[in-house]
């Protein structure tokens, strides 16, 4: 704290020692993990069952057969997120502003918010997928109103709205109090208040969240599967049965990690930047 | 009482030991006992009531009749369950035959054991006899209109983009229950699956339900064997198909199918 300016002028023993130690700790580093990558690639080949795995898992002329059936079972998986990720954006900002309702009048409003996002969080999504998809055509709806793939996807949409609306809630009462007394005295309605003042602040504060929600949903859309829809879990089953192998599962799983891992990394890039402008 | 029970044992192992003919000798998961494998749940007509182990149903009557071609008692046949994902995922098993409706296919036979055919099945059109009506002659043209499921992994899944060629996509299902609610609720309009599933399905599970026509079961293209399967090189394949020619070449197979799974007739049959 004292002197600092002999640390900026040449590099002081200190800075050595650390610059040294920041390079041992990457030796060590390089050199474990290729320990560690070199011991799967010898060791795992090695085990009694492997021949017999990797015939079963990993057959190169079953994964070239149904690769390109794969990835187009996956554009169906495309679509559904496409169309319900707006729907989970848009009912989910009205479960969580209906949550925050401060007037006794509308309090019912405030309680069905509530009584939602409880039943949904509560449900396991494969359950409100069979429910609702199966459930509500068997009331005898007409064609094309009992499409599963309307119904599924409005299964999918409510369970997600309901996690989405919690975070986006915790991103309203995250912005302090204060901020709204000053835009009511400022002469804002409450309604003007919500939307000019909590909520920009609100929802900026709650991307890094629900970012790990799209890529959940991102994945969860192949439970549609379930209702009928052969999207690309349901086509690597079909896949699997004909084959009687399992490296179908193997491909889709690669194509779901081209998607979702640079979403993830993109997530954790939005966390890190917004962890710096708050520092 | 400990020695009593410990040469209770001994000798319940060692009459054990004794059953099973010459050919199966060490070669099952347990000395003098045939571990056979079915579904979770078995549905009818194989297997009555989920129950194997009282020989009621096609595929019940036919695992005792086998096992007793390969000279293993009736007591001597233990049962075990397993789901299709089990029965092909590599490593142990935990059972010396698996027998629920496994169609014989060449990509299959690449991974498992299959034993020869103990029943050919024709495929058979599941619907309610509102399209019944609606679709009056079962002609290609006609089907090809219609909104097609079936459950995943089964022949009927595979078959229809090739026997019927569906305007629109297919909508596959986990097991018969989904399939009959998505029927029930009018998702789909026909459903394909092996006959005697098929009947029974119409006549009890679907309300209204109708069989439309049928595949017949000699048809040229891909006919729907089902055979036992084992392990990929599993010694017991050919007791089990041993045992299996004898049983065709007595009539004793025949008999069972006619007596499991007669009333096939007056389905009309499509080209």
């Amino acid at each position: 704290m004292t002197d600092t300016s002999d640390t900026t002028a040449r590099p002081g023993r200190r800075a050595v020692f650390e610059a040294a130690l920041r390079r041992r700790s990457m030796r060590i580093a390089a050199t474990s993990t290729a320990a560690v990558l070199l011991a799967i690639v010898l060791l795992v080949p090695l085990a009694p069952g492997w021949e017999a795995v990797k015939k079963s898992f990993f057959n190169g002329p079953v994964f070239s057969k149904t690769f390109p059936g794969l990835l187009d079972a996956f554009l169906l998986d495309i679509a559904i997120f496409a169309w319900s990720l707006p729907l989970i954006a848009i009912l989910s900002l009205v479960v969580a502003i209906c949550r925050d309702i401060q007037r006794p009048a509308l309090y019912p409003l405030k309680l069905f918010a509530t009584l939602y996002t409880d039943i949904f969080r509560g449900l396991p999504v494969i359950l409100v997928i069979y429910l609702i998809g199966f459930g509500v055509p068997g009331l005898g709806l007409p064609r094309p109103w009992n499409s599963p793939y309307i119904w599924g996807s409005l299964a999918l949409i409510l369970v997600y709205s309901a996690y989405v609306a919690e975070v986006i809630r915790s991103g309203i009462e995250s912005i302090h109090r204060s901020q709204r007394s000053a835009a009511l005295s400022l002469g804002l309605s409450s309604g003007d208040t919500m939307r000019f003042v909590v909520l920009p602040q609100a929802l900026r504060n709650v991307v890094p969240a629900n970012m790990n929600l799209v890529i959940a949903l991102q994945k969860d859309v192949a439970l549609l599967s379930f209702v009928g829809p052969v999207e690309i879990f349901r086509q690597a089953g079909v896949y699997k049965s004909l084959y009687a192998n399992f490296t179908p599962y193997v491909g889709a799983a690669l194509i779901f990690l081209i998607i979702t891992i640079p979403a993830t990394r993109y997530a954790d890039y939005l966390m890190h930047k917004r962890r710096r402008i708050e520092q | 009482m400990k020695t009593i029970v410990t040469a209770l044992c001994a000798t319940l192992v060692a009459t054990a030991a004794t059953a099973g003919n010459d050919c199966t000798a060490g070669k099952t998961l347990e000395d003098g006992v045939l571990t056979i494998a079915t579904g979770n749940p078995a549905y009818f007509p194989w297997v009555i009531d989920d129950a194997p182990e009282t020989k009621q149903g096609f595929e019940a009557a036919v695992a005792y009749a086998i096992a007793n071609e390969m000279g293993f008692e009736d007591d001597a046949v233990s049962w075990v369950r397993t789901s299709f994902d089990e029965a092909i995922q590599p490593g142990a098993k935990n059972f010396d035959i698996n027998m629920q409706q496994y169609s014989i296919t060449p990509e299959r036979e690449e991974m498992v054991d299959f034993s020869l055919p103990y029943y050919t099945s024709a495929m058979a059109i599941l619907t309610t006899a509102t399209v019944v009506e609606a679709v009056g002659d079962p002609a290609p043209e006609a089907l090809k209109g219609l909104l097609w499921g079936a459950m995943a992994g089964t022949t009927g899944a595979m078959m229809i983009d090739d026997a019927i060629g569906p305007e629109k996509d297919i909508l596959l299902y986990n097991d018969n229950t989904d399939v009959t609610q998505a029927i029930q609720a009018g998702q789909i309009d026909a459903a394909l699956f092996d006959l005697p599933t098929a009947l029974y399905l119409s006549a009890v599970t679907v309300e209204n339900g109708a069989l439309l026509g049928q595949f017949p079961a000699e048809r040229s293209q891909n006919p729907d064997q089902f055979g036992i399967l084992m392990e990929d090189g599993n010694p017991l394949k050919a007791c089990v198909d041993a045992a299996i020619e004898a049983l065709t070449a007595s009539g004793q197979l025949a008999a069972l199918e006619a007596q499991w799974l007669a009333a096939a007739t007056g389905v009309p049959v499509i080209e």
